[in-house]
């Protein structure tokens, strides 16, 4: 048993910080790690950076366009990369629906799709929530009609992440209503562009626009946009909910997260007019949260290292352990850097949250965000199958309850 | 022990649910938070007439001479209906210091005006690095002539660019900790060298930045004895955290019934989501909260009127401490329970929750009054 990089790890590490120090714009990490507004050009600018190195896609095999890096090479390259302050890469293309296509699509979707995500040309979101299927997610009820070469969807879409920006969606849809609800589901990719579809923002109680809804009114859409078979698409989507519970393990942006409430609370002034830090009450919430990550990193690795071993069987339900404590510690991280910043989080300036805002401010640069940031991170224990989902995944699959 | 309610009290509960439940429902609350002024001028006119702006004040300045068990009924029923009206500031404490601490001449000017609805007043007192500690003022006042001369900075004022006139505390002695020293003024909102930089606030409230570059005032602005303020200061921020205790048991009680409907209507998997046991434990756990919350008001609202101040602020730290557990908790678990429409602008939850998130920041925290609590047993 050995907790510290290879040597063969330690020389990757290097590499990947001599990129990040040689390529990772100033002004973008300014923003990752002041915690301003980020917007679509963020994002895809930081992608091309990586696709030019090669890097664009650390989790996929060589043989797509990838890294071919290991789960821990890639667990490496995150934590480096988050400390450093990249944005993070958006997950709707790269995590979730490029694998679903690499194992479950055809040579022809492969060729016409994976080039264009890990260049950054293509912005996809996910279209599997409906205002009436959101935990019980095989209830949904978008159909998906074939009209000899087309699929004619109607339905509507709920809770679209980044939608207003997508180029793509791909979504789970019903082409059949036989049997149990599971078998009657598809999973189709639609072109935002096509007629029919409008989206319409969802305003969140931080104020700002994240989410929308969807709607299909008679969207046409090619069957060569149909993703293995008809009636299968619930297979394919649990296969990429395992993919996307580690993405929201998170822990090298909340180890980043972690080391700016640190700051934070060395710049705050307790009551007593002393620093935040030498306040031994809130600084042992702080230590709390510290030990929870380490755990929880130790955790991540465990798994890693064991999928790495046999990477035909996949996370499985270990994944749910993962979602949970990440997002617990996120959600920890962000209310204790509220709490740090005291009532100054009590005002609420928006336009604070802009690269080269000047206007006034209460107190530090860091409250501007706190109170939001706090409202917004409860999104992590209701998304991506809500913690008490996890919990009866756990209990059910890990216990056999 | 009598934990009955008189007649008048019922009544004035029973008339205040009924003007709210008529004139405040989410949407109009939420059109009144948009507003520039974000406050109902017709709104404050009605809670003048029904006298609950007067309810603190003595009936000799047109008041109605009532207790803070008064108003911890008001504030409650402020708090299930999230109202944005200014009564903290304007009669909680500008009206409680002007009340506790003014000459008859000031009380005959400021009071009746207040409980008439025509005069909104703001607490100018935090000051950016001061966080919760009350003694810290680093604005001075210096004598000049027949009056003194204020200069500094003052943060998070509530209702600081709407009110008319603001309650400023400078020191005229001592150094920026020290808690002899400090004196109150009288000063206009619109007085020379007043300034201030209005802000919405994380509730939908409002709140200001306040500057005072060479403000002069008069010998009759001073408020109180010259650096004696500060207990006084103590007391009216006691009488608000007591208010807004009963505010913070208000909304967690709007939260858990409008919880409890959304888990008998939301269908998950065929069943009403409510039919999950996590979720009923998770709500008896709430209510559990709100019970012991329910109680903490109580003890503030009695016991902020204790003449011994050292059992007045144990047991009001006691209240805020409980109260902003237990608001952190339902507000919490209230957002977890709605799923997605938790987490959006569109529902009463979020902003109840968002409301009892700002209640537990304003005037010192949980862990803030926890600390206090653990401090006093320190003195055997
Ligand atoms: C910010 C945000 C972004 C999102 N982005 C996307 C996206 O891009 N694409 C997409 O498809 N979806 C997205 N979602 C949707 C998300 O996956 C759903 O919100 C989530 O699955 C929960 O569904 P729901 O909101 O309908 O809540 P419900 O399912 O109505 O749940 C309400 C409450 O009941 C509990 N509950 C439900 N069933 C059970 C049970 N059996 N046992 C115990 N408790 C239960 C839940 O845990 C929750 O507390 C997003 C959601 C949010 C908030
Ligand atoms: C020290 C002691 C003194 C006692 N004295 C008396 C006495 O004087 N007279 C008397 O009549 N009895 C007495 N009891 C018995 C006591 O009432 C039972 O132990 C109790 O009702 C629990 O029953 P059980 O032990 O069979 O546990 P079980 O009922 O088998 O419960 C096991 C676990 O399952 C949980 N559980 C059970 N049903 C549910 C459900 N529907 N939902 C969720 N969780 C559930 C329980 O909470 C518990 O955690 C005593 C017990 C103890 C330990």
């Amino acid at each position: 048993m050995d907790l510290n990089d290879t040597p063969e790890q330690s020389a990757f590490r290097r590499e990947v910080r001599a990129f990040l120090a040689a390529q990772l714009p100033p002004a973008l990490s300014h923003k990752v790690q002041h915690r301003l507004r980020l917007g679509k050009e963020d994002t895809v600018l930081w992608q091309r950076i990586l696709h030019q190195r090669g890097w664009g896609a650390p989790g996929w095999p060589k043989a797509f366009g990838g890294t071919g890096w290991s789960a821990i090479e890639q667990h490496i390259f995150e934590e480096e990369a988050a400390d450093a302050g990249a944005p993070r890469q958006l997950d709707f293309g790269l995590r979730m629906v490029a694998p679903v296509i690499m194992a479950f699509g055809n040579k022809a979707q492969q060729e016409r799709f994976l080039p264009r995500i890990l260049s950054g040309e293509d912005w996809w979101c996910q279209g599997y929530s409906e205002p009436g299927a959101g935990s019980d997610l095989a209830s949904l009820r978008t159909r998906a009609e074939r009209k000899g070469q087309h699929y004619v969807v109607n339905g509507q879409k709920a809770w679209t992440t980044l939608g207003q920006h997508a180029d793509w969606i791909f979504c789970l849809v019903r082409t059949s209503t036989e049997g149990r609800p599971q078998e009657g589901i598809s999973f189709l990719l639609i072109d935002m562009k096509s007629k029919g579809i409008t989206v319409r923002p969802t305003i969140m109680l931080d104020g700002e626009h994240e989410v929308n809804e969807t709607y299909f009114d008679d969207v046409e859409v090619p069957v060569e946009n149909l993703v293995g078979e008809e009636n299968r698409g619930w297979t394919y989507a649990k296969f990429l909910l395992g993919h996307e519970r580690t993405g929201l393990a998170n822990v090298g942006q909340w180890k980043r997260l972690l080391k700016r409430l640190e700051t934070v609370a060395r710049r705050e002034t307790a009551s007593n007019g002393r620093p935040l830090i030498e306040d031994a009450r809130f600084r042992d919430k702080v230590a709390q949260v510290k030990v929870e990550l380490l755990a929880l990193e130790v955790t991540l690795l465990r798994v890693l290292s064991a999928e790495a071993k046999d990477a035909k069987k996949g996370l499985g339900p270990v994944a749910s352990v993962l979602k949970i404590k990440g997002t617990e510690i996120g959600q920890a991280i962000f209310e204790l850097t509220m709490q740090a910043s005291g009532h100054d989080a009590l005002a609420y300036l928006p336009e604070a949250l802009e690269p080269g805002y000047s206007g006034p401010r209460v107190g530090g640069e860091h409250a501007a965000a706190a109170a939001g940031d706090y409202f917004n991170m409860r999104k992590l224990s209701i998304f991506g199958g809500s913690n008490e989902i996890q919990r009866n995944i756990i209990s059910q699959m890990l216990l056999g309850l | 022990m009598d934990f009955s309610y008189t007649e008048e009290q019922q009544a004035l509960q029973d008339s205040l649910r009924r003007f709210l439940a008529k004139e405040y429902d989410f949407e109009k609350r939420r059109q009144i938070s948009r507003s520039a002024a974000g406050y109902s001028k017709e709104h404050w006119r009605t809670l003048a007439e029904m006298g609950v702006l007067g309810l603190g004040i003595p009936e000799a300045h047109g008041g109605m001479n009532g207790s803070p068990v008064d108003t911890m009924l008001v504030m409650e029923s402020f708090g299930r209906a999230l109202v944005l009206e200014p009564y903290l500031p304007t009669v909680v404490l500008c009206g409680g210091l002007v009340r506790d601490a003014g000459t008859e001449a000031q009380q005959a000017a400021l009071l009746p005006a207040i409980a008439m609805g025509e005069l909104l007043m703001a607490f100018a007192h935090y000051e950016q690095g001061s966080r919760y500690a009350l003694e810290h003022v680093a604005t001075t006042a210096k004598r000049e002539g027949n009056g003194y001369v204020l200069n500094g900075a003052k943060s998070l004022v509530l209702s600081g660019l709407q009110a008319g006139k603001l309650l400023v505390s400078a020191r005229t002695a001592g150094g920026a900790r020290d808690r002899a020293g400090v004196s109150l003024f009288l000063v206009d909102r619109e007085a020379p060298g007043v300034s201030a930089q209005g802000y919405v606030t994380q509730d939908g409230g409002r709140a200001a930045e306040v500057k005072l570059a060479d403000v002069r005032v008069g010998a009759d602005a001073l408020l109180g004895l010259e650096g004696g303020a500060l207990p006084v200061i103590e007391r009216a921020v006691d009488l608000a955290i007591a208010a807004l205790c009963a505010e913070a048991v208000g909304a967690m009680d709007a939260l858990l019934e409008t919880t409890r409907e959304y888990l008998k209507t939301r269908k998950q998997f065929g069943t009403p989501i409510g039919r999950f046991q996590v979720l009923q434990h998770r709500m008896a756990d709430m209510l559990i909260a709100i019970e012991q919350a329910r109680s903490m008001a109580m003890v503030a609202a009695v016991k902020v009127q204790s003449e011994d101040a050292a059992e007045r602020r144990r047991m009001v730290s006691s209240a805020k401490a409980l109260v902003g557990q237990s608001a952190r908790y339902v507000g919490q678990q209230a957002v977890q329970l709605h799923g997605g429409m938790g987490v959006t602008d569109e529902l009463a939850a979020a902003h109840l929750f968002k409301r009892l998130t700002v209640i537990n920041a304003t005037f010192g925290d949980a862990d803030h009054h926890l600390a206090q609590v653990s401090d006093s047993l320190l003195v055997a």
